[in-house]
């Protein structure tokens, strides 16, 4: 058993390590989780124990069941704007069609609610807290975001399919599965981009009629500075577009916009990524110093391979890993133990895990970390045994309100985890608010003095506890609990 | 404000045909009477809110606060009701308010928690009832009495019982109160993230929930929501209402100004709002606990013992007195050498009130409603 250090941080706040393993690694103590004995045992086994299909997810729409609906909102607008058009609308007129714009487009936009709900009931549940972070932690490095409304209804998919069944494997793996994905082709306008010199481009300009489809960098960007190699990390204007040529030829069946859809096969199912060959950029290519001369889909895959275990990656992971387990400044010596890691195995995520696991930089550094919103309520939430939420509660909505609207942080570059992101004074009582409404809801079914013990374990404050107790009624105490500082940290 | 049947939550589920659900469906025979029970939840300072001026250790007792009830109406020889309930005075003087003074429940430890719960349950121990003294008086009353709803997010444990009751909160996200912010300025006065984070986020707050803020009118708008539930023919018949903020530790004396000034017009608005059926309504204010008869080191009061509950209505048995077997503040007559002694169950108060209003057999009310007595 390990021993119960305790470390003494800001003034009045003990760190220690149930909590830590419980806030920083997992998603909050269950209301009904056994004592954690041994608390670097019990995450090394949550590696093994982890889930890639939880139940909750389990129902969700499928790719083609998604595609199709946003195909079909697409046809709708259009049919809607060509009758607005031959009608010369009056003004009278706007309402309606605003009205009918708005229920075509509920029907995709219920493919993004209902995944949201199933991603919080899923970590809710979770006996396995630390992966199923781990599954939130790769989906914003690999972020892709429903600002775009192509992307809206693929949001949910593109983490249950292209994250949870890789975050135990090889980092290579996760990054193809997360840029094969049609959500990140879709957000990153990979299906508009053509080989300047692909069969499909050089017939269009031989007929001379309109300017040839060309080339879209934006996906090969991002995947060097943002999900491997890490910004100026020593690449070139020109590998990034050799890399864009590379990836050519990758588009997404029935949504992509444009001519290419016309060369799509004709057994090809709405939704699904696919290689058209007509598409791709042919000849080698040379990106970093490395010839690549596989043909069509073969090029990209090769220099995703090697671009996944690239030194300046495994430091970039390694960072960015390092960070969200202490702090916004993480310790040169745990970035370097992980960089090490990383290269040694060639990007293995479980060995990863494991020696961030065993290092002392997440067990001994000051409480720094403060909660997203999303850690916070889903920590909240898993702390009650009655639920704190309605069932017609809008999840989506009530996290835009949180200042975190899922799988939207509107960038590809995800939400920062720093501190500072996610502190602000609105933001704070926001939380306390939402606590109170939670409370509220609870509350005598739920004794804070009782609970808070095990929800902040060794982190319980004898001031902290006191105030508990003395709130003045049940339900005030478990706003207190929700609202302490050792809760709203990690 | 107008509220539609449709707005109101039972059990969660909203009702669009209230009508065909049992318990709803009214009937316009005899005299409908109406009961809200107005929970103070944080233990409200019984000896200021009906100060025993007369009692000769009461000055030296509250030193600082012992004028905090100068101005107030004089109820008689002995007691002086706080300056700010001026509508709850005129109930008195009508003969529609009545106090009851020296009054605990059987609970006699200092934990909010537990009081209330006592409070609310009726058991003789905490959490020894999973059903509320409101809840098992439903069953007594006739069916079209029998429509109760709570002015909160869920169900109190008062109300809970075999009756299904509703529930009526507004749906936007309440504002935290004044009191919970309080506490975490406390509680975040030493984090060097949390402490400024917290005091800009204060001051940039309006106080709208809580019934003692906006001078007042915040426990009006309460007031005037509670009679707008109760006064349809087809509305509620039992009401309860939540009202924090009691546990003044600190700084009592405006904080308690402010509370009672809300609790009044609360009253008062209540009043207005049901015009004639008042004279079939039985108000009771009651909090779990007092507090400590000697001021704090830090202008407050503590958590005590016996405390004072209210009556209020059109059909009060002893409206326009205070009943009390009083024991006195002297150190030697306190409870514990410091809270005021209760000589008076709450529970005998609340059963005989609740007796005489409906016309029930008092022996089977108390059984009833405090079956564990």
């Amino acid at each position: 058993m390990t021993a119960i250090v305790r470390f003494e941080g800001t003034k009045g706040f003990v760190m220690a390590v149930q909590y830590l393993a419980a806030h920083r690694f997992g998603l909050g103590r269950r209301f009904d989780d056994p004592a954690i004995e041994d608390p670097k045992d019990w995450l090394v086994r949550q590696i093994g124990d982890y889930d890639p299909a939880p139940a909750a997810i389990a129902g969700l729409a499928g790719r083609e069941a998604i595609a199709t609906a946003y195909a079909e909102y697409q046809s709708e607008r259009q049919a809607m704007r060509r009758e607005a058009k031959n009608a010369k609308m009056r003004d009278d007129d706007g309402a309606e069609v605003q009205t009918m714009r708005r229920m075509a487009r509920a029907g995709f936009r219920r493919h993004y609610g209902e995944a949201a709900r199933a991603r919080l009931t899923a970590a809710v549940a979770t006996r396995t807290p630390f992966p199923e972070r781990l599954v939130h932690f790769w989906s914003n490095h690999f972020a892709i975001s429903a600002d775009k409304q192509t992307v809206v209804g693929f949001a949910g998919n593109y983490e249950n399919e292209a994250i949870r069944p890789h975050v135990m494997g090889k980092f290579s793996d996760l990054l193809t599965a997360a840029v094969y994905h049609p959500a990140m082709l879709l957000f990153l306008d990979q299906a508009q981009s053509f080989g300047p010199d692909s069969q499909f481009a050089t017939r269009v300009r031989n007929r001379g009629r309109r300017q040839a489809p060309g080339l879209n960098e934006n996906l090969a960007r991002e995947i060097m500075e943002l999900h491997t190699l890490g910004v100026r990390a020593g690449y070139t204007q020109a590998d990034v577009t050799n890399f864009a040529k590379a990836l050519t030829g990758l588009t997404v069946a029935g949504l992509g916009r444009g001519a290419g859809q016309r060369l799509m096969p004709a057994d090809a199912r709405t939704g699904e990524t696919i290689f058209v060959d007509r598409l791709h950029q042919p000849g080698p290519l040379t990106i970093l110093g490395k010839l690549y001369d596989q043909p069509g889909a073969k090029q990209a895959e090769a220099v995703l391979r090697d671009l996944a275990v690239h030194p300046a990656t495994a430091r970039h992971v390694a960072t960015k890993l390092a960070r969200h387990f202490t702090s916004d400044e993480p310790p040169a010596t745990l970035v370097d133990r992980l960089t090490e890691d990383f290269e040694r195995t060639g990007g293995d995520l479980p060995s990863l895990y494991r020696t961030l696991i065993a290092s002392p930089e997440p067990w001994a550094a000051a409480p720094t970390m403060f909660k997203s919103p999303w850690d916070w309520t889903v920590s909240m939430l898993r702390a009650l045994k009655t639920p704190g939420l309605g069932e017609r509660q809008n999840i989506a909505a009530m996290f835009t309100q949180l200042g975190q609207p899922v799988w939207r942080p509107g960038s590809p570059k995800g939400y920062d985890d720093m501190v500072a992101t996610w502190a602000g004074s609105a933001a704070l009582m926001q939380r306390v608010e939402l606590a109170s409404r939670i409370a509220g809801r609870i509350g005598d079914r739920a004794d804070a003095r009782a609970l808070a013990p095990l929800v902040l374990a060794d982190a319980l404050t004898p001031e902290t506890a006191q105030a508990i107790a003395r709130a003045d009624s049940p339900g005030q105490g478990i706003a207190m609990l929700f609202a302490s500082p050792a809760f709203l940290r990690r | 404000m107008i509220l539609s049947r449709r707005s109101i939550i039972l059990s969660g589920i909203t009702v669009a045909a209230a009508g065909a659900l049992p318990g709803f469906a009214y009937a316009a025979a005899g005299t409908p009477k109406r009961l809200v029970f107005v929970i103070q939840r944080g233990a409200a300072d019984g000896l200021a809110t009906v100060a025993p001026t007369g009692d000769p250790a009461f000055a030296a007792a509250r030193r600082a606060l012992a004028d905090e009830t100068a101005g107030g109406a004089k109820l008689d020889g002995m007691f002086t009701l706080h300056p700010s309930l001026t509508q709850t005075a005129g109930l008195y003087t009508s003969k529609q308010a009545h106090f009851a003074h020296a009054v605990a429940t059987a609970y006699r430890d200092r934990s909010h928690f537990d009081g209330q719960n006592m409070l609310e349950g009726g058991g003789s121990r905490p959490y020894g009832r999973d059903t509320g003294w409101v809840g098992r008086l439903l069953t007594l009353l006739p069916a079209a009495e029998r429509d109760a709803i709570a002015i909160a997010p869920a169900v109190p444990l008062a109300l809970r019982g075999s009756v299904q009751v509703g529930t009526y909160a507004p749906s936007r996200l309440p504002q935290a109160d004044a009191d919970l912010i309080a506490r975490l300025t406390a509680m975040y006065a030493d984090d060097p993230l949390l402490h400024p984070l917290w005091d800009s986020a204060v001051k940039t707050q309006e106080l709208a929930s809580d019934i003692g803020g906006n001078n007042g009118r915040n426990g009006a708008d309460l007031g005037k929501l509670a009679a707008s539930l109760m006064l349809p023919a087809d509305g509620a018949r039992v009401m309860m209402v939540e009202t924090g903020g009691w546990d003044t530790h600190s700084g009592q004396r405006g904080r308690l100004a402010a509370q009672l000034r809300g609790l009044d017009q609360l009253i008062g608005a209540l009043q207005a709002g049901l015009g004639p059926a008042w004279n079939d309504t039985l108000v009771i204010v009651a909090t779990e606990f007092g507090r400590t008869v000697e001021v704090n080191g830090t202008g407050g009061t503590d958590h005590g013992t016996a405390s004072t509950a209210m009556l209020l209505g059109g059909g009060l048995a002893m409206g326009g007195k205070v009943s009390a077997d009083w024991p006195g503040l002297g150190a030697s007559a306190r409870y514990e050498g410091r809270d005021l002694k209760p000589t008076r169950s709450l529970e005998s108060v609340i059963a005989g009130a609740v007796a005489h209003h409906y016309a029930l057999d008092p022996k089977r009310v108390m059984a009833t409603l405090y079956p564990d007595a």
